[in-house]
């Protein structure tokens, strides 16, 4: 159930065990049938860590969404409301207690399970609503890392970025800090701490704090981790806001990978049963797990798109070839194996008509014009042509009223590239946004120059082509098929983050001084000692293992980097990541926005 | 003395701490061969022999002890490691003298004290000097070679001059002087030319004086300099002494240097001998000498004048008489009476001070100060020293005694001392149950200083009504949930002005309040955005807040006030942005009005557009030209619009009435969006040549297309067009096409 979390280097299922244990324990707590409150925004990421038949095992026979009024009759004897902890939460979890009807018999148990963390602030919210005593359980659920992937761990917080670097609230990286500690203690004490940017510095000296506020307990195990590499999304503004050309970046971009779910659209998954063709298509959308647990997804998901096609038929061959075999089965031995190999086969089978689908729906748009030229654009922003004056495919989609959100990532890249543009061309563009998408956007606007996505071109000077032929962002000859760099992700742009992990491990960021200070924010080294007993002795050719932490969000393109790094030969660094939430340019920049709606006049 | 020695302490390691301090000692050292069962043993007593603690010595060769300034015992090992230890052998940390030494071995080694803190100075095995003058602040010196040196020196000393640390060594007849570059060859003025090999020196305690003893019995005393020979002096005692100290006053003219052989002391300056009884050791003093043995600790020094006076036989000095007086009344107030004038607080001061050193004298206590050392090693140190024997109610009663103010006295020390209760009870986790319910919040505060945990910190003061510290220490951990919580409780707590005022100071709250408020409160934000006179955040605030106005007029004058604010923010943009879009909602109103037709709350685009979709083309130009809608995005817009409508009429004059600022190939691409090819085919011949090819494969022209592409010489036109040609219908295009492409490769 969990196989593709052991798969990689860093076996995730301990963290995964770890949190289902907690749960367990908390479950049995309140003893008796139980049914759950949720917070919606909780059951994706719970889904991760486990399934309904555990919540069953343990006697929840019920399942309802938070919101405001009654609780639903349900004849159990504990409610439990699972939350984060937040205010506007706590107002609703005060209205359902509040209107319990006290008459019921027999009467039923309230209990919190605050995820990640129990609040004080909350609790004294629910005390002044008058309600905390009804609670007979407060705990709390530190579920701050969850395991997506072997190789992959996200806080899923989805506001964590705007929270950070819009509105100075250090929450989430409270969290992270929590959740790497929670890390160490699985997976031992993390030798070496390297990071760039303000929240990296901030989230290191509270991982120092908190070791320090626990000297009794001595970490006595083996280090998994040689390195970890703490990164601010803001040192690397660009990279969410180009399209990802992997397999699994665009299906990120088109359809939105939600806690490794996608919906698709029916129509091309429907049963193809002759003579019906056509007949009933199913209305509900399609939804597929993604993850590595699934081997030909594992194969392809972090190709560039232009090498998926030979690669599935490639496999279709295969299996054709597989089902052939049948027919020269001919001792009840030989057919006796086959038979058993079916299963495994049909699996197969299935797998490759789903991504054989998925393939055709993202070649469709890929191919189209407008993808085309939009791409166009980007790359041509990206290695540096014509960063500093208005560009006329921006205006023309303007002038279309095409998404806004597409809009916004164009422009904040043309800023990007350009460290900032020049006053005259950002009024224009902000004014033929107002005009056209409506003023309310101007908060919105505002926002996006906060953040530093778009600004006004102050100091006059444009560092980004300096960082652009430093860091080799721009690679002329790239190589889709067989890639012999990281740039392929992006068709021809690497990763400035990737980049900055790429070098930290050869030849070490001494390199790139000049460069990183062009860079927000302060780049550090911090050192953990190590009881002398744990020191790694490392074998000759073992890899090390370095864990990148993204603050603000990661791209699927970004990950498919980092994973192309770890296969690398003479790599000799293999990388887990981490993030406080797994994004895309829409769903960042839609983060961003401010969501105005006009009361009614 | 209270220890009960079996050994001699010949046998021991022995380093006895300055301003009486404890002694350490390490027994059976030196005997490994003899006895290779038996560990070492480190003991600790006080002055006055009282054992403090002792430990199995398991670690390397020790080589030499010594003391720090602050009461830390340094175990200097053969490999260079020290280790450093408190007074009750409990370990604190270790450090190394570095590589040279640990290759070399450490021969001797010598700790010392300068104005820059203690110091440690070794001779290596390679008859090297390697020292450092701060062990705190570890900056190792290695000293430059002696030239020549074959064999280790017979004598060595550390010498301050003028902040500079140097080192004295003899080597037969001959003096060198090692500073930090150079070494040279030193002779002390007045020096016999007879006097013979060097075979002990000594510094005094201040680093002014220098005696030399030669292997003839040769004693040369003089000024650390060697500028100046005070006296010399022959012993007539040839065997080379174990120890030789300084015995003298600070402010005294006498100098006296005492050499201990093993049964003999000399006192050489006035020359008295005296015969020991048994082996004993040297400690020298600010102000005099500790002569330690098995059974008794004694303090040689120079009598004062006035004690002179008062015991000499037959003195009639006054104070020899008012002793006497003494005697007859005990009173020892007794001649106050007979003076006129004394400042009465320099009596009480007295007074004061010898009951506080009678206090430490105590041989429980074992810390025999004199009243020279006291005042030079100052009341607080005296305390800190009580503290570090952990003799808190000692430390206690003398606070009170001398009204020592609570911060500097009594809470400090009880804060010492519950630190250490708590961290021996509860092995490293301090507890709460401690911190609260004594009634003594001040120390109580101090206490939870040392709770490393803010989570039971944070709490802890909110409920002492530290609330500010509380806010302080809440940041400091980065638990926002606790920052939170002592916010809200500020607010609660404070009056508005002050809170506001407290917040300003905590940028992180500020911020996080500001969240909070954004939630729970939004008037306020507008407050803390007042405050700190931030017009931009509050021409957004307006404009957030226009939105949930019921009404139009609510909504323009809410964006009025934002407009103020973005103009005092100096945002021209923003102010003309919201100019025009309190423009737009007033206009909006008019044709909703006008046409009953929903307008408000439209975008400027799709109010245009909307206008144009009806028909009403003049106010569609009067909201272009008002609102300065470029161009090229007005043209866009119209063609969208009279295509959605389906006016193609329109559309055809519009396209004539001026140059297409956008071209013609939008209204191809529009029309055929719109499925209407008839229109489209009307435009593509008006298409600029460049996209002339991709106008006519659009309206489905391949034949024109061809044509086009042909005549551009194209070859990626020509290919994109045979990409559209089917076979069946277009056959006759095709072939035009490969054959153009054909000649155009042989070219």
């Amino acid at each position: 159930m969990a196989a593709h979390l052991s798969s990689g280097r860093v076996n995730l299922t301990a963290l995964r065990e770890a949190g289902r244990r907690e749960l367990r324990e908390f479950l049995d707590k309140c003893a008796g049938s139980k049914a759950i409150v949720w917070d919606e925004y909780l059951t994706g990421p719970f889904g991760l860590i486990a399934q309904y038949s555990l919540l069953k095992e343990h006697e929840v026979e019920k399942m309802f969404t938070l919101k405001p009024g009654r609780l639903p009759q349900a004849d159990v004897k504990n409610i439990i409301f699972f939350v984060r902890p937040k205010l506007e939460l706590m107002d609703i979890i005060t209205d359902n207690v509040l209107r319990e009807d006290r008459g019921r018999s027999p009467q039923r148990d309230f209990h919190i399970l605050f995820v990640p963390r129990r609040s004080l602030l909350c609790e004294q919210w629910l005390k002044e609503q008058g309600v905390l005593g009804s609670f007979i359980h407060r705990e709390q659920y530190s579920l701050d890392l969850i395991p997506f992937d072997g190789d992959l761990l996200s806080m899923e917080s989805e506001s964590a970025f705007k929270e950070c670097y819009l509105e100075s609230d250090q929450t989430s990286l409270y969290h992270a800090a929590k959740g790497l500690m929670t890390l160490q203690a699985l997976y031992g004490t993390i030798p070496q701490i390297f990071g760039k940017g303000e929240c990296a510095r901030h989230v290191a000296n509270m991982m120092i704090r908190m070791k320090r506020e626990f000297p009794g307990s001595q970490n006595s195990i083996f280090p998994v981790f040689d390195t970890l590499l703490l990164l601010d999304r803001n040192v690397d503004l660009l990279t969410p806001l180009a399209t990802q050309l992997t397999y699994e970046g665009l299906i990120d971009e088109i359809y939105g990978i939600q806690n490794t779910y996608v919906k698709l659209p029916p129509e091309k998954f429907a049963p193809k049963k002759q003579g019906e063709g056509g007949k009933d298509l199913p209305t509900e959308p399609k939804k597929l797990q993604l993850n590595s647990a699934e081997e030909l997804y594992a194969e392809i998901r972090d190709k560039n798109f232009n090498a998926v096609g030979s690669v599935l038929s490639k496999k279709a061959k295969i299996i054709s070839a597989a089902f052939e075999e049948r027919h020269h089965a001919k001792t009840v031995g030989e057919i006796k194996q086959f038979v058993s190999q079916l299963p495994h086969m049909q699996a197969a089978r299935s797998s490759l008509a789903n991504h054989t689908s998925i393939a055709e729906l993202i070649k469709d748009i890929t191919t189209s014009e407008d993808f085309f030229d939009n791409l166009t654009v980007e790359q041509e922003f990206m290695s540096g042509i014509d960063t500093d004056k208005v560009n006329n495919y921006i205006e023309d989609c303007i002038a279309q009223k095409h998404p806004l959100i597409k809009i916004l990532r164009l422009v904040c890249l043309q800023s990007v590239c350009n460290s900032g543009l020049k006053q005259k061309v950002l009024d224009h563009y902000k004014r033929e946004i107002l005009q056209t998408y409506g003023y309310e956007h101007i908060l919105t606007l505002n926002n996006l120059e906060k953040a530093g996505l778009l600004k006004p071109q102050t100091s006059g000077r444009n560092n980004y082509p300096t960082i652009r032929k430093t860091l080799r962002l721009w690679m002329d000859d790239v190589n889709e098929q067989n890639p012999n760099d990281i740039s392929y992700v992006y068709s021809g742009y690497a990763p400035l983050s990737v980049r900055l992990a790429q070098l930290l491990a050869r030849p070490g960021w001494r390199s790139i001084e000049e460069v990183l200070k062009m860079l927000p924010g302060p780049h550090f080294e911090e050192r953990q000692q190590l009881p002398t007993g744990l020191q790694k002795k490392r074998q000759h050719g073992e890899n090390r293992v370095t864990l990148v932490f993204f603050l603000g969000g990661v791209t699927y393109a970004e990950i498919a980097a980092l994973r192309f790094l770890s296969q690398m030969e003479d790599g000799g660094t293999e990388y887990i990541i981490a993030t406080t939430k797994l994004i895309n340019g829409t769903s960042w920049i839609k983060s961003l926005m401010e969501k105005l709606e006009p009361a009614p006049f | 003395m209270e220890w009960s020695l079996k050994e001699d302490l010949r046998d021991c390691l022995v380093a006895a701490a300055p301003y009486g301090g404890p002694i350490a000692l390490l027994k059976n050292n030196a005997r490994k061969e003899k006895s290779p069962g038996v560990r070492p043993l480190l003991e600790i007593y006080s002055a006055s022999g009282l054992l403090l603690a002792s430990i199995p010595w398991k670690s390397g060769q020790l080589v030499q002890l010594g003391w720090t300034a602050s009461e830390d015992l340094l175990c200097i090992q053969e490999d260079g490691t020290i280790l450093v230890y408190n007074l009750f052998c409990e370990f604190k940390r270790h450090f190394s003298m570095g590589n040279e030494v640990l290759q070399n071995h450490v021969l001797e080694a010598k700790v010392f004290h300068t104005e820059y803190g203690t110091g440690v100075a070794i001779l290596t095995g390679a008859h090297r000097f390697s020292l450092t003058t701060n062990i705190d602040d570890l900056k190792l010196r290695r000293m430059p070679e002696v030239p020549g040196l074959q064999k280790p020196p017979s004598c060595w000393a550390v010498l301050s001059q003028d902040r500079v640390t140097i080192i004295l060594l003899a080597v037969g007849q001959d003096l060198y002087l090692l500073d930090n570059t150079s070494c040279s060859v030193v002779t002390p003025p007045g020096m016999s030319p007879s006097a013979g090999a060097y075979l002990q020196m000594a510094v005094s305690f201040n680093y002014r004086c220098l005696a030399l003893f030669t292997d003839t019995g040769y004693i040369w005393m003089g000024l650390a300099t060697l500028k100046e020979k005070l006296c010399e002096f022959n012993s007539s005692i040839r065997s080379p002494p174990k120890q030789m100290v300084w015995c003298m006053r600070p402010q005294s003219r006498q100098r006296a240097v005492v050499v201990a052989w093993d049964r003999q002391l000399m006192v050489v300056g006035n020359s008295t001998e005296f015969v020991l009884d048994e082996d004993s050791y040297l400690v020298p003093e600010l102000d005099g000498v500790r002569i330690l043995s098995r059974t008794s600790h004694e303090f040689l020094h120079e009598i004062p004048e006035a004690s002179q006076e008062i015991f000499k036989i037959a003195s009639m000095a006054p104070g020899a008489l008012l002793l006497e007086a003494q005697k007859e009344y005990e009173a020892a107030s007794f001649g106050k009476c007979f003076i006129d004038k004394f400042p009465a607080e320099s009596f009480v001061h007295m007074c004061q001070d010898l009951r506080v050193l009678n206090a430490i004298r105590d041989y429980q206590i074992g810390i025999p100060l004199t009243f020279t050392q006291y005042k030079r090693l100052t009341i607080e140190v005296l305390l800190d020293r009580l503290v570090l024997r952990r003799l808190y109610p000692l430390a206690i009663r003398i606070c009170e005694y001398l009204r020592l103010s609570e911060i500097q006295g009594v809470s400090r020390i009880l804060a010492h001392w519950a630190c250490y209760k708590v961290r021996r009870q509860l092995g490293g986790w301090p507890s709460r149950s401690l911190g609260w319910g004594w009634g003594r919040s001040g120390w109580a505060v101090v206490l939870l200083e040392y709770e490393p945990r803010s989570g039971e910190q944070v709490p802890l003061l909110l409920k002492m009504k530290r609330s500010k510290l509380a806010l302080s220490k809440a940041i400091e951990s980065g638990d926002t949930d606790l920052v939170y919580t002592v916010v809200l409780l500020l607010k609660n707590e404070l009056n508005r002005g002050t809170f506001f005022m407290t917040l300003q100071n905590q940028p992180v709250a500020l911020s996080l309040y500001r969240q909070f408020c954004k939630h729970q409160e939004r008037e306020t934000l507008k407050d803390l955005y007042n405050q700190d006179d931030n017009h931009q955040e509050l021409g957004n605030f307006h404009v957030h807040s226009s939105y949930s106005e019921k009404r139009i007029e609510g909504r323009v004058g809410a964006l009025q006030n934002a407009l103020d604010e973005y103009y005092k923010a100096k945002n021209e943009f923003a102010a003309k942005a919201t100019e025009d879009q309190i423009k737009l909602l007033r206009l909006q109103r008019h044709l909703q009005e006008d046409f009953d037709k929903p307008y408000l709350d439209l975008s400027l685009h799709d109010t245009v557009s909307n206008l144009i979709l009806d028909g009403h083309h003049k106010r569609a130009e009067q909201l272009y030209r008002e609102f300065k809608i470029p161009d090229k995005r007005y043209w866009w817009l119209k063609i969208s619009a009279l295509a959605n409508r389906g006016d193609w009429e329109e559309m055809e004059k519009f396209s004539k009435s001026k140059k297409s600022p956008i071209g013609y190939l939008p209204f191809v691409e529009i029309s055929v969006k719109h499925h209407n090819r008839y229109e489209a085919k009307k435009y593509a011949p008006r298409v600029t040549p460049e996209q002339r090819v991709k106008a006519f494969v659009l309206v489905g022209d391949l034949d024109q297309a061809a044509d086009a592409a042909i005549e551009h010489k194209n070859e990626t036109e020509m290919n994109f067009v045979l990409s559209k040609c089917t076979a069946s219908t277009d056959a006759a295009v095709a072939e035009k096409l490969n054959r153009a492409r054909a000649q155009l490769l042989k070219k």
